[in-house]
């Protein structure tokens, strides 16, 4: 199923999108591969697929962490796209979020290729800003994946206008300003950033990220985001748990807590 | 060779932005305040006067004749040692501090690895009432113990860093995970001549009173150009602000010496330019030391200043372009040059600078034999050494086991 199809059936059910990350390869490849299927399975609509990267700048602990973890193990960009595979063949929508360099090291037009290959549909860029970013647009509408770049409250209507009409698939609304981590409260920055990318752009869809970790935060963010990106407090539950079976019950625990989340509209 | 970089930031394909969209405004606020600043007298003035009466500069341009009998070559040391906090990093703080006061921002982050550009923070921090919280690797506090205590004794806050490798390159992503947080108020006071635009320039020009003094020193002394200009390569503040008011003077070679380590050919190094390859790191285009998949590797040398994976995108521009050179010298190579700048002028180096001298021993037979004459070169003495004593101590075994454990102690 493309993107487009999965935004498009969420907003026919007057709901939105639920975008659950793992870092590939955290804690093992196949640990991460069981964790992503299980996360699917329990009502995460798309899966995002962080690539471990050494110096993610726009990361918090949880992820900086994980990431660590699945570099120590090991992980190589061809396990990502091996992972990506392995979810996609099972049908699960899948993106790939990634910082730039590995993509440049490993030829930005055969990276496009590969991933396409392995299935995903799209790639989000949180060091890449369109201005960068020439090589990775050719790159990804001659293989046809997606393009989700980042927009912040700190954007101004011209570099969001910019930016959106550079997307494809959906865009990627950083709810505040800050690094990845969920937190206590839903941004207040978040609906009004929304609502000014909806200005630049009525039919894009926006996935609104950063700082989402529960059921009750997922459905007030469903109020006015199509998309709803939970990182760290899925990847919490790996991290934390002593084992991957306790770890993938927590997880499917959440995921179905926040598939709810993104059907209770309030 | 018009001065870059051009638009967006880039120099050549090195340089530009690639930061998380949240920090793009930020970087248009500087840019924007710093082109202002750059034409407003009274910020010109108010920098001048702090780097004079403040600072200490113009540093001297010193005739090393012990120095210069040793190596075979007439070498005169731009004395950047000799500035107030001990290196060429006061004058990049003190003009970044000012812009900081200029924007309205009260609070100035930096990252550091040494502790060099984290004291030097503080103290501009001091001298203006502005907020400071530098970010520093667990690693390197503990290392770095005194430097820590300065930064402390000066007002600021250390943070320690416990991820990734816990050096410098982490207390860089921390420094830029808390200004995404905090860019309203805050400024990134980053301390060499990398990361995204417009850092590169900024930093460039704030230290490049250094080329502009030593052009003007050794034309006033001599009367004529050097030969060659050297300097080592952390980041590359130091070598850009020597390098670039002799870029347009097509005789006068630029050398820049990378920290070799153990020797690039063991991978224990932090030669990005001649022992990495490029990639993207820290918000620029560079080159970097990275893995087959692009991930960082660790960088090693026995000066912290020049521990770091990446290098400022003007030199990797430089590189390409063929316009200056830049060659690795070793751990062993810059001990060497340290103990003979200690005994031939009376002048403890920093480590990081003893790599210029070792290198600038390098190219004298080198040059001598190109012009047939004696070459003259200028050699950027970077920083003075105070900070390194423990190191080089232990490095030439000068303290007996009792004195090591009190230097330790103390350090
Ligand atoms: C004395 C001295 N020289 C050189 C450097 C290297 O930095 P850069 O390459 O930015 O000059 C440092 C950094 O700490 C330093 O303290």
């Amino acid at each position: 199923m493309s993107i487009a199809d999965v935004f498009g059936k969420a907003k026919a059910e007057n709901r939105s999108v639920l975008v659950g990350c793992m870092p590939a390869g955290f804690p093992t490849v196949e640990g991460s591969i069981a964790s992503m299927l299980a996360m699917a399975d329990a009502g995460c609509d798309v899966i995002e697929v962080e690539l471990p990267y050494s110096d993610p700048v726009m990361d918090g602990p949880v992820i900086q962490r994980a990431s660590d973890i699945a570099l120590a193990a090991g992980v190589r960009t061809r396990d990502t796209l091996r992972i990506i595979e392995a979810v996609a063949s099972r049908g699960v929508p899948v993106v790939l979020m990634t910082y730039w360099n590995p993509i440049e090291k490993y030829g930005v037009d055969a990276f496009a290729r590969d991933l396409a290959a392995a299935g995903a549909t799209g790639m989000i860029t949180p060091d890449l800003i369109p201005d960068e970013a020439g090589e990775w647009i050719a790159a990804a509408d001659k293989h046809r994946i997606d393009k989700t770049f980042l927009v912040s409250p700190s954007s101004t209507d011209e570099r969001l206008a910019m930016t959106v009409g550079q997307c494809r698939g959906f865009v990627y609304a950083t709810a505040l300003m800050g690094v990845t981590g969920a937190r206590t409260a839903v941004s207040r920055q978040a609906p009004d950033l929304v609502a000014r990318i909806r200005r630049a752009d009525p039919d894009m869809p926006v996935g609104v990220g950063l700082g989402v970790g529960n059921g009750a935060q997922a459905a007030e963010v469903a109020a006015f985001a199509d998309g709803v990106i939970v990182g760290s407090a899925l990847i919490r539950c790996v991290l934390e748990a002593p084992d991957q079976a306790e770890g993938e019950r927590k997880l499917r625990a959440l995921s179905a807590e926040l598939a709810e989340g993104v059907r209770n509209r309030p | 060779m018009t001065a870059p970089p051009q638009q967006k930031g880039h120099f050549g394909r090195f340089g530009g932005r690639f930061v998380p969209e949240a920090l793009v405004g930020a970087l248009d606020e500087l840019e924007a305040a710093y082109r202002e600043a750059k034409q407003d007298p009274a910020f010109q003035a108010r920098f001048a006067d702090l780097l004079t009466n403040y600072a200490g500069t113009p540093s001297l341009l010193y005739d090393a004749e012990r120095l210069s009998a040793a190596v075979g070559a007439k070498i005169l040391l731009k004395r950047e040692d000799l500035n107030h906090t001990g290196a060429h990093k006061v004058r990049n703080v003190l003009g970044q501090a000012l812009l900081a006061q200029r924007m309205g921002k009260r609070r100035v982050i930096a990252e550091t690895g040494a502790g060099q550009h984290g004291v030097a923070s503080a103290t501009a921090a001091a001298l203006l009432d502005l907020e400071c919280v530098v970010y520093m690797g667990e690693v390197d506090t503990e290392r770095q113990a005194l430097n820590v205590a300065r930064m402390r004794m000066l007002g600021a806050t250390v943070v320690p860093v416990t991820t990734g490798s816990r050096t410098l390159k982490d207390a860089l992503n921390d420094a830029l995970r808390d200004w995404v947080a905090s860019v309203d108020t805050t400024h990134y006071l980053l301390g060499t001549a990398a990361g995204p635009h417009p850092f590169p320039e900024i930093v460039r020009d704030f230290v490049g009173g250094i080329g502009i003094e030593a052009r003007e020193q050794i034309l006033a002394r001599t009367g004529a150009l050097p030969d060659a200009v050297a300097a080592c390569v952390g980041g590359g503040s130091n070598a850009i602000g020597i390098f670039h008011a002799f870029v347009p003077d097509e005789g006068v070679r630029l050398f820049g010496f990378e920290a070799g380590g153990d020797g690039v050919e063991t991978g224990r190094h932090a030669a990005s330019i001649t022992g990495g390859s490029s990639g993207v790191l820290h918000g620029a285009r560079t080159y970097v030391l990275q893995d087959d998949d692009g991930q960082t590797v660790d960088s090693h040398s026995i000066s912290a200043g020049l521990d770091y994976p990446g290098v400022g995108p003007e030199h990797a521009w430089l590189h390409d372009t063929g316009r200056a050179t830049y060659e690795p010298v070793t751990d062993a190579e810059a001990m060497a040059a340290f103990q003979l700048l200690c005994r031939t002028e009376g002048i403890i180096p920093a480590i990081e600078s003893a790599h210029a001298l070792a290198g600038a021993a390098r190219i004298a037979p080198r040059l001598r034999a190109e012009l047939g004459r004696e070459p003259v070169i200028v050699v950027n003495l970077s920083g003075r050494g105070d900070k390194d004593v423990h190191t080089a101590g232990a490095y030439f075994g000068v303290l007996d086991e009792r004195e090591e454990i009190v230097m330790g102690e103390q350090e």
